[in-house]
């Protein structure tokens, strides 16, 4: 039902540095792409915030890439632009082969809703909607809500192990399984790539073990996935940590490399 | 794309549902607006179609000139005056030279005197109207049974009597009147040819609804009772030739120029004394339809303006609702709402609210009509075009002040929406 490509994963995160070590290539498709990207906030005349300040770097299909970094060193502002929910001030972010600074507003809604699934630290269901109908919400938006979403939906629900469910507001479950919800919402479109933002911040640490391990099941099924976090136990769970400091970034390590048995390398 | 319709209607309802009462009330702010405006427009209808019913009964094509008692001077009032005989008003040379002067119109003269009419045991005091052939077509009514007054009726006036409807079932309850006699007044005996139709008009200047009168030969009306009749209510003589002058015009663009043609020949005898009266029933007519109009605009101001109101509440709620609901939009924006999308489930839900109210708004303003013609006996008129034209406002109400918050939520920046508590 759901056309996830179990393609097996591999380091293939390439980042324009001159650390060698990092600029590894490997022969899976880049998916998205930032090529020296900047995004400044200009607040006053002389007082310009460089939250982004020349960023290059490459996500390949089935990449586990966490992004960690102080805070204020300009994660969620990466996130935002890697979801298209934000353009670069200068450079170019290109996902699913466009240059999405250059989309008009339509076209980006559509990068959204087409190629990017969002899981956020809240959560961030729709209070009034059903279980069945939140994870409809990005297939209305393509004009593809049908029998066919519907079974989709339940395939999911019965992925994240909430397939009984369908029919509860979010209220009535707990903060994992709303959660699990969400992931399973950020899997209706079949997008390129699941972004996540502290996905884990809000739960306690079974939980977050929970979902951690539902994010290794889908990465086995192919599915590429990029995580912001502040919690190093969740990073550890990537291939990839990408390190960023102050708008830029520090290091990229991959993370098999430490601990070789808990990626599927070779 | 009816299911994803139905689909943003639902969604619009489940929405405005988290908040009912904030939302039933608004709803009701249209709700009250259009109701009122069905209702207030459907009793200035009914108020001006009873009104215009009857000057179109009247005849649009028709001139009526009326004898009217002169306005009572100082010298006549005294008490010796009772015994003097007051004569006034249209006499019969003036009809004829009515009929000379307009050719073209039909021109009925007619003779009214109150008196009882008797048959048995049944009495009625009415009003018996003296009159000729033309006077049926002229008012335009109709024999139910028997026949009208005919030329020759007016040649050998004849004793014969035709009834209004109202007349012939008080005083023969149970037989039929046709060939019978009755008498009116104490000694004059007349035969019943014919009974009209019932018309349910509007009574006429003297006080009586046609249905109630007895029609008679003004030929045996002058014979029989004469010119000087004393007037039972005031109890003095009076000498009256004629007190009506009904002239049918072959249209109604002849109106105007008769009435002035009348009123140029009635002024050098009656100008000065007031004692007839010329109406026009399609000026009357017009008159009233103008200040119809007039009243209709006023009403659809004042609707204007309660929708108005209903409309400002309707955007209040839904800026509050759009700043509630912010976290929600940014939500939507990331799973791939485009602008487009936002305005619209923001638009459907101010027009779920509107039409809504709206809809019952039309229910409510068909009831009280109802409810007023009930307990208050005041003619109402519930006119379609009246109803869809409060729902249509009302339905648009909530579009156009739904339009700026819904704007305002579809260009809130996704990442700051997000961001929201
Ligand atoms: N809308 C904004 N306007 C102005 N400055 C901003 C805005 N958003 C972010 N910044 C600034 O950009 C820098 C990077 O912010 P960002 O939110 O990306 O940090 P972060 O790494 O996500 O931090 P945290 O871990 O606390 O979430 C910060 O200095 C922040 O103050
Ligand atoms: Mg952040």
């Amino acid at each position: 039902m759901v056309p996830v490509a179990v393609v097996p994963a591999a380091a293939g995160l390439t980042v324009a540095t001159e650390d060698p070590r990092v600029t590894a290539a490997t022969d899976r498709p880049i998916i998205a792409e930032f090529v020296d990207v900047h995004r400044h906030y200009v607040m006053g005349k002389d007082n310009v915030v460089r939250a982004l300040n020349g960023v290059s770097m490459q996500v390949r299909k089935g990449d586990y890439l966490a992004i960690m970094g102080r805070s204020g060193s300009g994660k969620s502002t990466m996130l935002n632009i890697l979801g298209g929910l934000d353009r670069p001030t200068t450079g170019e972010y290109r996902v699913g082969g466009r240059d999405v600074g250059k989309l008009d507003d339509d076209a980006l809604s559509d990068v959204r809703g087409r190629e990017i699934g969002f899981i956020f630290q809240s959560f961030n269901l729709i209070p009034q909607l059903t279980v069945l109908e939140n994870l409809e919400v990005p297939l209305f938006y393509q004009g593809r809500v049908g029998p066919e979403s519907r079974a989709k939906a339940q395939y999911l629900a019965d992925r994240v192990g909430l397939g009984k469910r369908l029919e509860h507001k979010p209220m009535e479950l707990s903060g994992g399984q709303q959660q699990r919800v969400a992931i399973a919402r950020a899997l209706m479109n079949d997008p390129l790539f699941l972004l996540a933002d502290e996905a884990t911040g809000n739960l306690d640490s079974n939980t977050e073990r929970e979902i951690l391990d539902l994010f290794d099941d889908l990465r086995k099924d192919g599915v590429t996935i990029v995580i912001v976090t502040h919690n190093p136990k969740v990073a550890e769970r990537a291939d990839l940590t990408l390190w960023l400091k102050d708008g830029q970034v520090e290091k990229l390590v991959d993370n098999r490399a430490a601990a070789p048995a808990a990626g599927g390398a070779p | 794309m009816i299911g994803d319709t139905m689909r943003i209607v639902r969604l619009g309802l489940k929405s405005l549902l988290l908040h009912k009462l904030r939302s039933s009330l608004t709803t009701a702010g249209i709700l009250f607006g259009v109701a009122s405006v069905i209702a207030m427009l459907a009793v200035g209808e009914g108020a001006s179609k009873e009104t215009l019913q009857q000057y179109r009964d009247m005849g649009v094509t028709n001139v009526l000139v009326r004898s009217k008692k002169p306005e009572e001077t100082q010298q006549s009032t005294n008490a010796s005056s009772m015994w003097n005989v007051l004569g006034y008003g249209l006499l019969y040379q003036e009809a004829d030279r009515v009929q000379n002067l307009l050719p073209q119109g039909i021109v009925v003269r007619s003779r009214e005197f109150q008196r009882g009419v008797v048959h048995g045991e049944h009495w009625a005091s009415t009003m018996i109207v003296g009159t000729e052939p033309p006077f049926l077509e002229v008012t335009n009514m109709k024999v139910r049974e028997g026949r009208w007054i005919t030329e020759l009726d007016m040649q050998r006036q004849t004793n014969c009597v035709v009834l209004g409807e109202s007349l012939a079932r008080q005083l023969f309850p149970l037989e039929d009147p046709i060939g019978q006699t009755v008498l009116i007044g104490v000694e004059d005996r007349f035969e019943i040819v014919g009974v009209l139709e019932y018309q349910g008009r509007a009574a006429s200047p003297n006080g009586t609804t046609l249905d109630e009168c007895a029609f008679i030969p003004l030929t045996s009306s002058r014979r029989r009772f004469g010119d000087t009749i004393r007037n039972p209510s005031t109890n003095r003589w009076e000498n009256i030739e004629l007190h009506e002058i009904k002239v049918k015009m072959p249209g109604p663009e002849w109106v105007e120029s008769a009435a002035g043609v009348v009123d140029l020949m009635l002024k050098p005898a009656h100008g000065a004394k007031k004692d007839t009266e010329i109406t026009v029933p399609l000026e009357l007519l017009r008159k009233e339809e103008r200040a119809e109009r007039m009243f209709s605009l006023v009403l659809a101001v004042i609707a204007s303006i309660s929708l108005l109101v209903g409309g400002i509440g309707i955007m209040n709620v839904m800026l509050a609702t759009v700043t509630e609901r912010t976290r929600e939009i940014g939500i939507r924006r990331a799973l791939g709402a485009k602008k487009k999308h936002i305005v619209q489930q923001f638009l459907v839900e101010a027009g779920v609210m509107s039409t809504l109210g709206g809809l019952v708004g039309v229910g409510l303003g068909l009831l009280v009509p109802l409810g007023i013609e009930k307990y208050f006996e005041q003619p109402t008129e519930v006119k379609t075009q009246h109803v869809l034209m409060a729902f249509g406002i009302s339905a648009l109400v909530g579009v156009v002040f739904g339009l700026y918050p819904a704007w305002r939520a579809a260009n809130m920046d996704p990442v700051e929406a997000l961001r929201h508590e």
